[in-house]
């Protein structure tokens, strides 16, 4: 980085020390930093979107939706977290491949799983064959956004359904006196008072969140756990 | 002067990219020194980087090298995230029932036990052994008395050996001699020893193209001896050649 770093064992410390600190690999990891920063500031809201999702389905009294969001929320919160960060990015990929191989092969004759082979025609390739290193490093952080947003809008959706159930049940009816629907005595009187019950578990699954962003390390990102890993491996003069 | 060169090569590369074929994605760990290694300047560097190259460029493809960690770097291949896997991975017969391999790149390698100085060599038989997940030596001290000791990365079974939370390390004689020549702590115990086969490119059963394609181009490489001075220049004069 700098000119004087040519000859590093010949520095005084300071100089050494700022060569040391401008490396690539250093100015990767701090670039890291900033890679996770931007996770959470996606994640946050997709997961708040899911969450209030799944709240919704848990509420309705339509039974298939009622199932579908019970089956989500308690199948998610049920399976450990590091499950769902390996398989939802590899099977999501694959059922996007698999889509597309249906829509643009249709002549396509070989099977798609041969073996343990997973095997589409050129043109259904996601990211598409011949796609750039940085088109495909959005590719996978875009895959690990939805995966966190997946798991982690199944425990807000857990938390906003409390909070909603938390609303006095005496407001809902006063608001229903005053003629209102059921859907407008949910827009304007449950969801705004539903969020200072909510408030204390969002903040902890948000810390959860942040406690969780190592994950992406399992994703083949190169996040803050990688680097350091990488800079805090022993050296030898190789 | 400098302009002038960057677009020429801008051109050649679009040219290129037009008649060649696909992309060939190799997948490597990045964290297996002399074989594969991110140097300081974040670049990945190492005998199976200067191989793989070499071995492209023969063979007129265009190459890309993709960093994935060791314990997911066989179903990811599988899954189509890359082409190819350049890792030293040995060939072993369990690993043949997933993928298929090229011919072997470099000979066997003895394994070799190292520990602390002055530690007791019967530990090979009763003591904890600390190996790198999913490689042969992992399946080779499960077979023995000696208690397993796994860890993701190569470089964590060296800190575990430091820090006396395993008697010794079991790893690839070439990843192993570096870091014992250049520690004061470290030795090798016992003798050395064949476990698995040699280091050969992982690649999709179903690629048979590519395997032929890359086989061809390692034996090209074995015969015009182009392959002996990648190994000597990277393992030293002592190391197996073909």
């Amino acid at each position: 980085m700098f000119e004087f770093c040519a000859d590093p064992s010949i520095l005084p410390d300071w100089q050494w020390f700022a060569c040391y600190l401008t490396s690539g690999t250093h100015l990767a990891f701090y670039r890291s930093f900033f890679v996770v920063m931007l996770l959470l500031a996606i994640v946050a809201p997709l997961a708040l979107g899911m969450g209030l999702l799944g709240a919704l389905a848990l509420r309705s009294s339509f039974a298939p939706v009622n199932l579908l969001g019970r089956g989500y929320v308690n199948l998610i919160r049920g399976v450990p977290d590091i499950v769902f960060f390996l398989f939802v990015p590899i099977a999501l990929g694959q059922g996007i491949e698999w889509v597309l191989h249906q829509i643009n092969c249709p002549d396509w004759d070989q099977p798609v799983r041969q073996g343990n082979d997973f095997i589409v025609c050129r043109e259904a390739k996601m990211p598409p064959v011949g796609a750039s290193a940085w088109a495909r490093n959005v590719y996978a952080f875009s895959m690990a956004c939805v995966a966190f947003a997946l798991v982690f809008g199944a425990f807000v959706a857990n938390t906003l359904y409390g909070a909603m159930r938390a609303v006095p049940h005496a407001q809902v009816e006063t608001a229903e006196a005053y003629g209102m629907t059921r859907a407008q005595a949910f827009r304007r009187v449950v969801l705004p008072q539903m969020w200072i019950f909510a408030l204390p578990g969002l903040s902890n699954i948000w810390q959860i969140l942040i406690k969780a962003t190592p994950l992406l390390f399992l994703l083949g990102i190169q996040d803050v756990v990688f680097w350091a890993r990488e800079l805090g491996g022993a050296k030898t003069s190789l | 002067m400098k302009k002038l060169t960057l677009a020429t090569a801008a051109l050649a590369l679009m040219a290129s990219g037009a008649l060649a074929d696909d992309v060939v994605r190799m997948g490597t760990e990045g964290a297996y020194p002399p074989f594969n290694f991110i140097n300081d300047n974040n670049e990945l560097e190492g005998f199976e980087i200067d191989l793989g190259n070499a071995m492209c460029e023969r063979a007129g493809l265009t190459c890309e090298w993709v960093l994935n960690d060791w314990d997911t770097i066989i179903p990811n291949l599988v899954a189509g995230n890359y082409d190819t896997i350049i890792a030293g991975m040995s060939i072993t017969e369990a690993r043949q029932e997933v993928i298929s391999f090229t011919q072997n790149y470099k000979e066997p390698d003895p394994s070799r036990y190292a520990a602390l100085i002055g530690t007791d060599p019967s530990v090979i038989d009763n003591g904890v052994i600390a190996t790198q997940s999913n490689t042969v030596q992992a399946g080779y001290v499960a077979e023995t008395d000696a208690d397993l000791l796994e860890f993701p990365t190569p470089d964590e079974t060296i800190a575990a050996v430091r820090a006396g939370e395993a008697d010794a390390v079991l790893a690839d004689g070439d990843f192993l001699r570096p870091i014992v020549e250049e520690s004061s702590d470290l030795e090798f115990i016992g003798e050395p020893m064949h476990i698995g086969g040699g280091v050969g490119m992982g690649l999709r059963q179903s690629d048979d193209e590519l395997r032929a394609t890359f086989d061809a181009v390692i034996s090209e490489m074995k015969e015009d001896g182009s392959l002996n001075e990648l190994l000597i220049e990277w393992f030293g004069e002592d190391t197996p050649t073909f």
